[in-house]
This record gives C-alpha cells, structure tokens and sequence, in this order.
C-alpha cells in the first residue's frame, strides 16, 4: 500500500497538482464530455496539459471565477462534465454563493478544483494560502469533498470524481510532496485508508501533511507509543465507520490538516465522535489565525505541522486518555 | 421540430392569455400571503409570447433533448414563469394558485429544477443567470444542437459584478444562440433603479460588449415575437431584448410603484386587482378590429 522508497534515499517528491493534470489528459481522452475551465491560471493548476491537447474543450474564463462556476453550472446541467479550475482561495472562495446555488442546489454535476491550498503556498502570503475552504465546502449539501496526499491518490481522485455524478471539491498544494502511496494502493471515494496500524492513538491526517503524520508514527515508536495512521482523503461524505473503529481501539486522536483547525478534517473528526465515541481530540491546524509570507516548510514550522509537533500533540491526546 | 410542440395563438389570444396568468398570479399572490407583485405582472406578455409562441418545447416531455433552454436569472419574479408553464400544460394551474410558497409545492419561493415541470434551473441570487446560460449555449455550440438558450434577467440584477462578467464573456464567445431578455421596468426594492444605480446608457453598454441590442415596448406582443425572431436572425453576436415594461402592467395601484416589488395584495386588493384585469380583458381587440 505504501511506497517502498518511502523514507529511503530513493524517495521522490512530486506535486499533488501534477496527478490532477495527467489525469485530465487520461479521462479527456476517454470520455468527451469532459471540459474544463480555467481562470487565468491554466499553468499553475495544471490543467494546460488539457488545454493543448483538447483546445476545442477547454474554456479560458479570464479572471472572473463567480462566472466561470456559473457557465460551469449551465455546461452540467446540459450533460457536460464540467473541471472548474483556480486557486482555492478564489475557487471556492470568491464564487461560494455561486458553488452554493448555481451549482449544489441544482445538484449540477460540477467539479470544483482548488489548487495552492494550504499554508505551504508559502510566499505569496496570506492572502494566497486557502485555510477556509474546507470549512465553506464541507457545509454545503450534496457536495463531495476531497482532499489527496500525493500524485497517485490525486491522479485517482480525479479519476473518481469524473466517473462520479453530482458536485465535488478536490484541493491541492503547491509544492512537492513525497510519493506515499503507489498507482496501485486502492482508492474509493469515502473510504479512508489506515495507512499504519497502530493501538495507542489514532493520527487522522489529510494532504500533504499525510507524510508528517507517518514520520510522526515513527517517531512515536521510540515513545513506545503505536500510532495508527489514517488517511482521510474523503471529508466529505465522511467514512465514519472507520474513524470510530479505530479510536475505539486507541481511544485517543491527533487530526492533522493545513487548514484552518475549525471546520475542516478536526471538524469532521469532532463531530463524528462526539456523537458516536467521544474521546480525546488534538488538533494539528491553522489555530484561527492568517498565513503569512516565508518559506513552505518555514510556515509549517511556524505554525507547528511538521511531525514533531504531531508527536507531541498525540504524546498529549495519549496522556489527556489516561487521565494523567 | 420533432417532439416539440408549438401553439399558434393570435396576438390576441396571445394578450389574453397573459391577462389570465396575470389575474393567476393574483390569487396565488394572495393565497400565499407573501411573494413579489410588480415584476410577475410585467413579464406576463414576454413570456406568454416566449412559452406559446416561440419555445421549442413540449409540456409531455420537459426534458426533450432539443428543448429551447430558459433560465430565469431574476427568479423572484418566479410566479410568472410557474403560471405560464401552468397555463402551458406542464403542470397544474390550481396546484400553482393554491400552493404557491408552501411546503412540499413544486413552487417554491424562488424556482428550482427539483421537479419536471419545464424549469431549467435554480435561482434566488441575483446575478447568477446569465453565466448558467452561457454554460448551456456553450454545450449546445460545442455539441452542434440547434436549440436556443433565453436568460431572463431584472434591470436591478444588472448592479451585480457578476452580470458584467457573464456579458463580457459572451461577447468574447460570440454565442449567437443565446438571448438575454432585460426586464427594464426600472425599479429595484429600494427605489428606482436609476436613483440606486444608475444604469444608462444601457444599450451602448451591452453594445461595447460585442452584443446585438434590441429595444422593445415589453406589452407588444408583435415587439417581443419580431426582437426574438431578429435575435436568431444575429449570427455573430449575442442578443439582448431590452423589453421596456411597467411594472405591476394591468393592475392601476401597482403600476409603476416600486412599493409593489416584494409585497402581495391583500384580499380586497387582489380583487380590486382581479377586476381590472378582467375589465381589460374585455377590452383586448385583435389588430383587425
């Protein structure tokens, strides 16, 4: 399931935006009802892979994001399958109400696509780091929300979501992060993946960040801790069964995401236990608060999302367990 | 033309069938309690002439592959397209009278495409149209159909950034299959439109956009039938149909009061309305007489 050069010398890193751009071309080529729209950001979203390819499908918007998920809305609902492509902070950010009726209401078969999300944009600032677009996508009916951890898990979502019917947002990141996975690991829509087992404390992650949350495992084993790693790439609909079967084994859990801690993968692992198992949660995240410029792994630093603060986050959710 | 059936009502019959689903959207105003008044009143004719003149449709199969598109941008004047599509035969007018805003209706306060009964799409958010239209014309351009997509959209909606960007975008796309119908009546809920935001000079706007403009008295039915069958006739633009209108048409207290946007009649005022219209009716001559 895991890559076997993960953590050796031989370990590549590619970004999560790369698999969504290979993937266009592959299902473009397959079904013809795939167009895709962009919003003056062909390159940096990937999707000028398509473009060259499929000129007569692709739909350059200019930078008018409320009317390009609009056109997108109209496209769907006359049997198109529609890959809205921005930046996350604009895509859903600036055209939410558009997401929210032109697209969800009419439960339009619309594919929403935020590329540089999360704080490790890095220089660009905070302006450019999408922290909230979990939160302002979870929260919509009939929307499918997707976060993938690397190029094969990305190149697999998309694949996914457009042989899936009805709205979905998929997120990612900027930078290069390291190949955990393989082309052949499984991956179904709502269905999280226990990447590690592991009886001491369970590490909810989602992203990039999926790694530090593996690194973070290791590490925990010198605490004689044992961390069982899930990977929530769904979190939304949320595998709930999953989630709960692991934390009753661990009664214990760590959420890590490069977002902000209200509303996105804490929200939904919060929600889910309290309901049906409530235990300790940490949480790894934006603490309410706006990026900044500086280097990607600077910020992660920063903001305390790299492995050692998840070892010591689940060193305190293991510790808030046991009462001591 | 397969499947699609068209009526061929006389202008006349045409007037009176807009004064019926006028006196229609009366009562069902009134039975709900709540709702808007003015703009259902002054599109009755646009869409009277659209629906049983124009449309490619077919009541028995709302989903007709080959359908004309219409998308209903400013969907609070949603009374008037649920009493035409009624009067059309896609559903029942008396479900429409008294269930209009209520709960589990196929009416709802705004319109939505939850049910097949000839609506395309969902609205409430002004603004969000005309981009929903443009989609639709892209798909049909792109698949090589030869039906129509009509955006009907309000004066006020036009304050909307959105709008602008859907306008400059079709410009840029040259969809000629595409008719955006403006229903200039002037008012908006807090005033007129030209004290909000002021809108003019609207067609030269649109026409520095790249679009085919057409001005029209929105009560002629021979304006909106001839603007509509001109539109077709564009082959590299877009067009828009600026129907001039009044709001509340056909009812003497609402005419033209921006007071009457969001509110229903009262019962002694719906049938003070019902009996204007019913006068009017009475009146409506064809062009012989």
């Amino acid at each position: 399931m895991l890559n076997r050069h993960l953590f050796t010398k031989h370990q590549e890193s590619i970004p999560t935006r790369n698999g969504f751009g290979d993937a266009l071309v592959e299902i473009g080529t397959i079904n013809p009802q795939i167009v895709v729209l962009t919003g003056d950001l062909a390159e940096s979203t990937r999707v000028h892979l398509f473009q060259k390819k499929f000129p007569g499908r692709f739909i350059e918007c200019g930078v008018a994001e409320q009317n390009m998920m609009g056109i997108a809305a109209g496209l769907a609902l006359s049997g198109k399958i529609p890959f809205v492509s921005s930046y996350a902070t604009f895509n859903p950010g600036r055209n939410w109400d558009q997401l929210r009726v032109s697209v969800c209401y009419s439960n339009a078969n619309v594919k929403v696509v935020g590329a540089h999300a999360g704080i490790s944009v890095g220089p660009d600032g905070a302006t450019h780091q999408a922290l909230e677009d979990l939160a302002m996508t979870r929260v919509l009916p009939y929307l499918t929300v997707i976060v993938p951890c690397d190029y094969w898990e990305t190149k697999k979502a998309t694949i996914a979501l457009a042989k899936m019917i009805g709205p979905a947002y998929i997120r990612f990141a900027r930078e290069k992060t390291p190949i955990i996975t393989t082309e052949e690991t499984a991956f179904a829509i709502g269905k999280t993946i226990v990447l590690k087992p592991g009886k001491d404390v369970t590490i909810a992650a989602c992203g990039p960040l999926v790694y530090e949350a593996l690194l973070a495992a290791r590490e925990l084993e010198h605490h004689k801790i044992s961390a069982e790693v899930l990977n929530c790439h769904t979190l939304k609909p949320f595998d709930e069964v999953t989630l709960v079967k692991s934390v009753k084994k661990t009664r214990c859990c760590v959420t890590v995401e490069e977002h902000q801690i209200i509303g996105g993968l804490h929200g939904a692992v919060a929600e889910t236990l309290a309901r049906r198992f409530p235990a300790p949660v940490e949480a790894i995240g934006m603490p309410n608060v706006f990026g900044e410029s500086g280097e990607p792994q600077e910020l992660l630093e920063r903001y305390h999302m790299i492995a050692k603060d998840i070892v010591k986050a689940a060193r305190k959710a293991v510790s808030r367990r046991s009462g001591r | 033309m397969a499947g699609g059936k068209k009526t061929n009502l006389s202008l006349k019959q045409l007037a009176l069938k807009a004064n019926e689903i006028r006196r229609d959207i009366i009562k069902a105003l009134f039975q709900a309690g709540s709702g808007h008044s003015a703009g259902p009143l002054g599109m009755a004719d646009v869409l009277t002439a659209l629906y049983f003149r124009i449309l490619h449709i077919d009541p028995k199969n709302p989903l007709l592959a080959d359908r004309d598109r219409v998308v209903l941008s400013n969907a609070h004047i949603c009374p008037v397209l649920y009493a035409t599509l009624a009067h059309r035969g896609f559903c029942s007018v008396e479900d429409f009278v008294h269930t209009l805003r209520t709960l589990d209706s196929p009416f709802q306060g705004h319109s939505n495409n939850h049910r097949q009964i000839g609506i395309e799409t969902c609205g409430g958010p002004l603004g969000q149209g005309l981009s929903q239209a443009i989609g639709m014309a892209l798909a049909a351009r792109s698949d090589q159909r030869t039906w129509r997509t009509y955006c009907l959209m309000s004066d006020g909606e036009l304050d909307e950034g959105q709008t602008w960007e859907a306008i400059m975008f079709a410009g840029k796309e040259r969809l000629h299959n595409l008719t955006a119908i403006i229903d200039r009546n002037n008012i908006q809920i807090d005033g007129y439109t030209e004290s909000i935001m002021p809108l003019e000079p609207l067609a030269e706007k649109w026409e520095a956009f790249n679009w085919h403009v057409i001005e029209i008295d929105g009560h002629n039915m021979r304006h909106i039938i001839d603007a509509v069958h001109e539109a077709r006739a564009v082959y590299e633009k877009p067009t828009v149909i600026i129907a001039h209108t009044i709001p509340g048409k056909g009812v003497s207290f609402m005419e033209n009061r921006f007071e009457w946007h969001g509110k229903p009649p009262n019962e002694k005022e719906a049938q003070i309305a019902l009996h204007e219209l019913r006068t009017l009716a009475g009146r409506i001559r064809s062009e012989h007489e």
